[in-house]
């Protein structure tokens, strides 16, 4: 395997080629924020918080989905970048209705954890208010479109991982919403297996158990990768 | 083309695409054939009908584009004395047209005061200065005819590359035209054809972008419309350049007559050899699909359509890799806008210097553009790339119909921007519209008068791209409904400063951030006219001059 080598902020890091941008921004011991990305699922670069400055490029580019190349530098954090994160945060937040307090996923929400990186307080953007339903009719579970950000890891989990494709999106622009089969009620498809994927990898408390109430959704968004590792290598990883 | 040479034999062509249609094109057609089919004359029409005769063969063609679509319905009468062309003529007046193109004597005008009345004056620039190469045949054949299109010349230039020209001569010549895609983005035909080319060996694709979606743009339709085998001519070109041997042609839902005849013309290029097994006795094979979108805007986004066309939800994805690099299905595909396939049999008949040698520096050739707004003449002009927007807008155009002054013209739709008057001497070119903040876009032009605040207009094409959004990336999903929102404070007079400072953060960080050009692309029409309007948005939000 060839190894390339670019810098990240200052610090030269060697990658394996093929590598992505996020994965040489990890091995410099770096972070960026990232809401759609998730180890394990195919990158979709929707959200746009991992965008980077890239030397010689006039385009920011998604860490999550653009191949690290040799000598590339780049930075993750100028000043420009950590405004317009901030500002992707805050229309996140206008445009749902998020109410922390009294959310399944308080203190164990990527969406809240992402606004503390960013040092969003409020957002300077008016909230949108829409008029969302929520969808109980699965014995387990439940989807509150209310928390949903389209980030689409239960569309791709469920497809590239559980292989059922129970979710897509339908609509467009801001009447998008996430979809149980052929726009049913989540309970009425019969493709779901009930495997609960969707709910470990949704990053806020969209996607949650019956049996959660208030701050008590503990997901667990590395089993995606641990799946993917397990299948395609025989390991599991822990 | 619309004037022709003089001609013995009378002919009238009457214009029978989307536009003149609209106008009243199908009675008149109906009535034009109806009274030369008879020869029923009333003889008090016919003062000058001399040497006409009764079914004398006077030919009446349903064509393509004849131009100024505003005035349709449009019909030419093509006479001894050259051509004469009509404009809004009722089917009552069919049968005196008729009669005067019966008769060969020259028309003692005004002999018929109802039928000069109509008459279009074909010495106007918006005629005189347009430089016919895509539509040099628009107009003049019948699009559902393929005898027609073969006896003007259509497919000679397939047939010629199959026998003499290997692939690589072929993007040899395109390269030396200077050729850039004219759908908008203005990329290097050529490099995008070696591009695909020169990609290891296995399957490739040619797709035909007909997804034509900017408001105030009919450039597209009008060939699609017009003289549809022109363009699977340049597109059976394009795939034995890059060796496919598979194509689409992805047209709106929208365009039902460009649809309905693309498929008959495929149908008849299959029947006739030129597409199919073994074109034109050559090893050439091409197959070419007609796929229909479903009503996104988004779908002329290349990697949207891509997905579109394979069935999937019309959302693009981030580039690389390319679609020259892993298009449908992962393979290398090459993606073409209509009048870029449209203008490849022409830069093969004369040459790719010929053709760089019309236009300026780093833009070459012609460009369609369609002019709509307030302006004096709505049509479709070819001209040479380069040609200041004072000639497009004021010479041909007319200007302001009611005689007022342009106030700017909008070029790009909603990825463009506005361009004020004062600037009207710029030359329409990719590099000289981009460095104004507006750009070259498909070619439609939105004139715009003095009675428009241009808040509105930013709004106004806001609107749309909220609409459009596919909603896959937050900026241009969320982003665009908070700028929509500014703007209705600006438009409402309610703005303040802060609002215009959020305007143009919200702006910059929209353009910098979407994941497609649409979402890049969508502040432009804010930015533009805060940049050489912002009076207008001063006086809404009392901030000051």
């Amino acid at each position: 395997m060839s190894v390339i080598t670019l810098r990240v902020d200052g610090l030269d890091v060697a990658v394996p080629a093929g590598s992505t941008l996020l994965q040489a921004i990890r091995a410099a011991g770096l972070a960026v924020p990232t809401l759609c990305h998730l180890d394990g699922l195919d990158a979709v670069a929707a959200c746009r918080l991992c965008l980077v400055e890239v030397e010689g490029s006039q385009r920011l580019l998604p860490a999550c989905a653009s191949e690290a190349t040799e000598g590339q530098v780049i930075h993750t954090a100028t000043a420009q970048l950590q405004g317009y994160r901030r500002m992707a945060v805050e229309l996140f937040f206008a445009e749902g209705n998020h109410v922390c307090a009294f959310c399944v996923a308080n203190g164990d929400c990527e969406l809240q954890d992402v606004a503390v990186a960013v040092g969003m307080d409020h957002s300077r953007f008016p909230y949108q208010y829409p008029q969302r339903s929520v969808d109980a009719s699965h014995p387990r579970f439940s989807l509150d479109h209310n928390r949903c950000i389209l980030c689409t890891r239960c569309v791709r989990v469920c497809d590239q991982i559980e292989g059922a494709h129970v979710w897509d999106v339908a609509e467009r622009g801001s009447d998008c919403r996430i979809v149980a089969g052929l726009d049913q009620p989540w309970g009425e498809v019969d493709a779901c297996t009930s495997c609960g994927k969707c709910i470990d990898v949704c990053p806020t408390g969209a996607l949650f158990a019956k049996e959660d109430t208030t701050a008590e959704k503990h997901p667990h968004p590395e089993r995606a990768q641990q799946l993917r590792q397990a299948r395609e290598h025989q390991q599991w990883l822990r | 083309m619309v004037a022709l040479p003089p001609r013995e034999r009378s002919q009238l062509r009457c214009c029978g695409a989307s536009g003149c249609r609209s106008a009243g094109a199908g009675p008149l057609l109906a009535a034009l054939r109806a009274a030369a089919a008879e020869g029923a004359v009333e003889p008090s029409a016919t003062p000058a009908q001399t040497s006409g005769e009764p079914g004398s063969g006077l030919e009446v063609r349903s064509v393509g584009c004849l131009r100024l679509c505003g005035q349709g319905p449009l019909v030419a009468w093509d006479g001894p004395e050259g051509t004469q062309l009509f404009g809004g003529l009722p089917p009552q007046g069919a049968a005196a047209l008729v009669a005067q193109a019966r008769g060969l004597a020259p028309i003692p005008l005004p002999a018929e005061p109802a039928l000069a009345s109509h008459r279009l004056d074909l010495d106007h620039p918006f005629f005189r200065l347009q430089r016919p190469l895509v539509l040099e045949n628009c107009g003049i054949v019948d699009p559902e005819r393929i005898e027609d299109a073969i006896a003007h010349g259509g497919y000679v230039q397939l047939r010629r590359v199959l026998e003499e020209l290997s692939p690589g001569e072929v993007r040899e010549q395109v390269r030396r035209s200077g050729l850039r895609g004219r759908g908008g983005g203005g990329y290097p035909t050529g490099l995008k054809w070696d591009t695909v080319a020169l990609q290891p060996p296995g399957r490739r694709y040619v797709v035909c972008n007909a997804d034509e979606g900017d408001p105030g743009a009919f450039m597209d339709r009008s060939v699609l419309e017009g003289d549809p085998h022109r363009l699977l001519e340049g597109m059976a070109i394009a795939a034995y350049a890059v060796g496919a041997d598979h194509g689409y042609l992805y047209v709106r839902a929208e365009y039902p007559l460009a649809i309905e005849r693309l498929r008959l013309a495929l149908q008849q290029a299959r029947r006739h050899g030129l597409l199919g097994q073994g074109i034109a006795g050559s090893t050439f094979n091409l197959e070419l699909e007609v796929r229909v979108g479903a009503g996104a805007y988004v779908c002329g986004e290349e990697t949207a359509l891509l997905h579109s066309i394979q069935g999937q939800r019309g959302t693009p994805r981030s580039r690389p890799p390319y679609p020259a690099q892993a298009g449908l299905w992962g393979a290398p595909t090459l993606i073409n806008n209509v009048e870029t396939l449209a203008a490849v049999p022409v830069i093969l008949r004369q040459g790719g210097d010929w053709y760089a040698a019309i236009g300026r520096e780093k833009s070459r050739g012609t460009k369609v553009f369609s002019l709509s707004g307030a302006i004096r003449h709505t049509g479709l002009v070819e001209v040479p790339m380069g040609t200041s927007l004072r000639t497009v807008v004021e010479t041909m155009g007319g200007g302001d119909p009611d005689g007022g002054a342009v106030k700017a013209v909008q070029t790009g739709g909603p990825s463009g921007g506005c361009i004020p008057a004062d600037l009207l001497d710029t030359p329409v070119d990719f590099e000289s519209l981009l460095a104004l903040g507006s750009m070259m876009g498909s070619g439609g032009m939105v004139v715009i008068g003095q009675g428009t605040a241009m808040p509105e207009v930013a709004r106004h094409f806001m609107a749309f791209s909220v609409n459009e959004s596919c909603g896959k990336c937050v900026p241009c999903r969320a982003g665009t409904v908070q700028l929509l929102a500014l703007l209705d404070r600006c438009v409402e007079r309610r703005a303040t400063a802060a609002d215009l400072e959020a305007l143009e953060a919200l702006c910059a960080m929209v353009k910098a951030t979407s994941l497609c050009g649409l979402g890049q692309a969508a502040p432009n029409p804010v930015l533009s006219t805060l940049r050489h309007f912002r009076q207008d948005y001063s006086m809404a939000s009392g901030a000051g001059p």
